[in-house]
């Protein structure tokens, strides 16, 4: 084989690689699309039990309520249209208080509660996530900052 | 007054960077010669300067000078002097200043100590060098100034995110620039050798040490930055696909397939323009990386100075430098290609497969990364996560770690698949047993069932470039490899254990309640009040013991800060050879329960040891190579001598 030919092969295998990553990974972005959810979005398109599903919105005030074991939290979710009921089993984040933002993976129930796995916390007061930018001044405010995945 | 030092050596070290730029592509025209000579002194003097204006940092930092703005911002009086010091760089002034005193330091060596390249290249370089660090400068000195004074002095300091108060995150900054920065000094190599037209073995041999040091760097950072996640934010896991963290992992991965094609470039004259492309390819991802990281246009864990106008002016000078690169690239890239040939079953061969794959997980991590901000630009909103990076990375990481198995095995230029078949359907067969007994075995799913197979595998395949050799005399850049492909074994291991086999228990716990969590009981013994030099906590006193053995205590902390008034929860790690016990204390319920979170992570240090094994391998070629080109000057020298000549220098 020439030079060339070979570098031309090696080009072409290099791009067909590049271009399968980028199609592969296009493809699963589309179906990413639907990980992030406010709750007025969740309770219209409920997504399967089985799919891990990022949820996001205002902790309810007078909401939160631990369950008789001792280590499961109720609360309630809400962004001004529509309120998903939450579940939680876990230490709750530092600073995670009734009126703050709150963002959380889990699983949407087919009863219509979110059961969430792992919470993501404030850490920090500067910081807004831009997932909150839309909400009302007095909101955002109060949002979460920095957030870190707790438990 | 002193501040004021720092801030005159700063705008004398800019000065002398803009004429280091002017004399560097001057000298590229027949008249300009002469004052090509002036680079390589005012590189080295920059470097004198940079060194004062952040000791002057460091200094106002350690003495606590509150009329300074940044000092008075981020410290405070009452905190420990070693996160005084480190505070110096725990802000985005401060890091921006290590950032181009790194980079300026960098430069000074190269024009110090480097002879092995044409001197108008080296001039070309330096040039280069002194172009991006100019863009540098004007950021500092126009947008982020960390000399500011204030009005009045402020009274006591506003003190250090808590979270940054750790000796591992103190450290883990300055570890990632000197990689970021490492790679900046490959990319001016590689603008260096485009103008002149010299890529040559010769450049490549020149601009391997850094592209090791850098990766060096970026591999301890990343694994530091990872334990700290681990352990400080007290939620177990080591690696969240943050855009911070994807920042510091897309320059790792691109320095990766740079350092393998820099390496068939040196030794066996090929992969010319792949290469070069590469080192453009690195420095735009440590570019991207301290854009995404400082701009604030991606939700991020980590993210600390959100401000669009900083975002603005890197975005400027990403465009700036990485587009001038490519135009220089496109326009070179003809010239330069041609080199020599390699069969297809070759060790080159397999070094371009890896470097494919690399480039595909690249692409995968950017795509991912970045997507949140084109998705936005449509107007929806998403956040990308470990159900897209973990899947769609795997499927070019296992071929990828395959080739790594075999790659070490082939000969340059051209082998026979017969000679390295017997080895391999050996270390094939015991991926594949691995693979049977666990499935038997456990439930398990099914990336860290490949990876505990593939890690396996890989370890033995790794030691196979030592059979049949005296250990002794085994070059130290092929113990480099060898050390660095185990430790991705290693790391890989330790992974796949932990997210298969880790077992997690959460519980309310009276004093003296005991919980079972995988072979361990754990009882708590009590919650007393502590504290420390600038926050109080509560102390959680837990008895462990792993199955009949003793017990040992740990003390995981819910601690509370003053200044700023935040609370942190402090995680306690019991480290056994084969796992961690992980604990976390919550809060007390009305009963006068406690909440406390307990895993048993098996094997989840191997992570890290891997981590550090892959420095140290990176750390050793780098010693090999330049042990050998030093013997190789004397070996002229000496040659030289004795012919009677004058040795050549």
């Amino acid at each position: 084989m020439k030079a060339k030919h070979q570098r031309l092969v090696l080009v072409v295998i290099a791009l067909l690689a590049l271009i399968g990553a980028g199609l592969l990974a296009a493809w699963a972005l589309r179906n990413q699309a639907s990980y992030y959810y406010f709750p007025s979005q969740i309770v219209v398109e409920n997504p399967p039990a089985d799919r891990l599903v990022r949820l996001g919105g205002m902790v309810q005030e007078g909401s939160i309520e631990t369950l008789a074991d001792g280590v499961t939290v109720a609360f309630v979710v809400g962004d001004g249209e529509a309120t998903v009921p939450v579940r939680f089993s876990g230490i709750l984040p530092d600073l995670f208080v009734e009126g703050s933002g709150v963002v959380a993976d889990g699983r949407y129930q087919p009863d219509g509660t979110f059961l969430a796995e792992n919470m993501l916390a404030k850490h920090d007061e500067n910081y807004v996530p831009r997932e909150f930018q839309d909400m009302d001044e007095h909101q955002a405010r109060d949002v979460i900052a920095e957030t870190v995945e707790g438990s | 007054m002193i501040a004021e030092v720092g801030l005159v050596a700063l705008w004398l070290a800019a000065a002398l960077a803009f004429a280091q730029f002017v004399c560097g592509a001057l000298a590229l025209r027949e008249q300009g010669r002469e004052v090509g000579q002036l680079t390589r002194p005012s590189a080295i003097i920059q470097g004198l300067l940079l060194a004062i204006s952040f000791a002057t940092l460091l200094y106002i930092f350690a003495i606590t000078d509150l009329s300074v703005k940044l000092v008075a911002s981020n410290s405070h009086i009452d905190k420990p002097m070693v996160f005084k010091i480190a505070g110096a760089w725990g802000n985005h002034e401060g890091s921006m200043l290590l950032w181009v005193t790194v980079m300026v330091l960098a430069g000074a060596l190269i024009a110090w100590l480097e002879r092995r390249l044409p001197e108008r290249t080296m001039q070309a370089t330096l040039s280069a060098q002194g172009f991006v660090a100019l863009g540098f400068y004007a950021f500092l000195l126009f947008s982020s100034n960390p000399f500011e004074r204030l009005p009045t002095p402020a009274q006591e300091g506003l003190g250090l995110n808590p979270l940054l108060q750790d000796i591992g995150l103190a450290f883990h900054p300055p570890t990632l620039y000197v990689g970021y920065v490492g790679l900046s000094v490959a990319f001016s190599f590689v603008v260096g050798a485009l103008v002149t037209r010299q890529v040559t073995p010769d450049f490549a041999r020149a601009m391997r040490p850094w592209v090791l040091a850098a990766w060096v760097a970026l591999t301890l950072g990343i694994t530091a930055g990872s334990y700290w996640a681990y352990y400080e934010l007290g939620w177990g896991g080591y690696w969240f696909w943050d855009p911070v963290e994807n920042a510091s992992l897309m320059p790792w991965l691109a320095a990766t397939a740079l350092l393998h094609s820099v390496s068939v470039l040196a030794s066996r004259d090929a992969l010319r323009t792949w290469t070069v492309m590469l080192g453009v390819v690195a420095f735009s991802m440590s570019m991207l990386g301290t854009f995404l990281v400082r701009s604030g246009v991606l939700t991020s864990v980590h993210a600390f100075a959100v401000d669009p106008e900083r975002g603005a002016f890197i975005l400027a000078l990403l465009c700036i430098n990485i587009g001038g690169a490519l135009v220089l690239f496109a326009l070179r890239a003809g010239s330069v290609a041609e080199g020599e040939r390699f069969a297809a079953t070759s060790r080159e061969s397999a070094l371009v497969f890896n470097n494919v794959m690399l480039s595909a997980i690249l692409g995968v991590v950017l795509l991912g990364t970045l997507y949140p901000l084109l998705a936005e630009a449509f107007d929806s909103r998403v956040s990308v996560g470990p159900p897209y990076f973990n899947p769609v990375g795997a499927v070019f990481t296992f071929p990828m770690l395959a080739i790594m198995a075999i790659g070490p095995l082939l000969r340059w230029r051209r082998d026979k698949p017969a000679r390295i078949w017997k080895p391999m359907a050996l270390v094939a067969a015991i991926a594949l047993a691995v693979l049977v007994v666990t499935l038997v075995q456990v439930e398990i799913a099914i990336l860290p069932l490949l990876g505990l197979a593939f890690s396996i595998a890989l370890a033995i395949a790794s030691l196979l470039p030592l059979r049949g050799r005296k250990l002794r005399r085994v070059a130290l850049t092929t113990w480099g490899m060898v050390l660095a492909h185990l430790g991705i074994a290693v790391a890989l291991f330790g992974m796949a254990s932990e997210s298969a086999f880790s077992s997690e228990k959460l519980a309310a716990l009276s004093v003296g309640e005991s919980v079972v969590v995988g072979e361990w009981i754990v009882t708590l013994e009590g919650v007393e009040p502590t504290a420390g030099p600038n926050w109080t906590a509560l102390e959680a006193r837990l008895s462990a013991s792993y199955g009949e053995g003793q017990s040992s205590i740990v003390r995981p902390q819910a601690r509370n800060f003053y200044d700023p008034s935040q609370a942190t929860t402090e995680s306690a790690l019991l480290t056994r050879w084969n796992g961690q016990l992980y604990a976390v204390l919550g809060n007390a319920s009305e009963d006068g329960r406690w909440q406390v979170r307990l895993w048993w992570k098996p094997f989840v240090t191997m992570i890290f040891y891997g981590g550090l094994l892959v420095a140290l391998g990176g750390f050793l070629a780098m010693i090999g190579h330049l042990l050998a080109h030093v013997r190789q000057r004397n070996i002229r020298h000496q040659s030289a001598l004795r012919r009677g000549l004058e040795p050549a220098q």
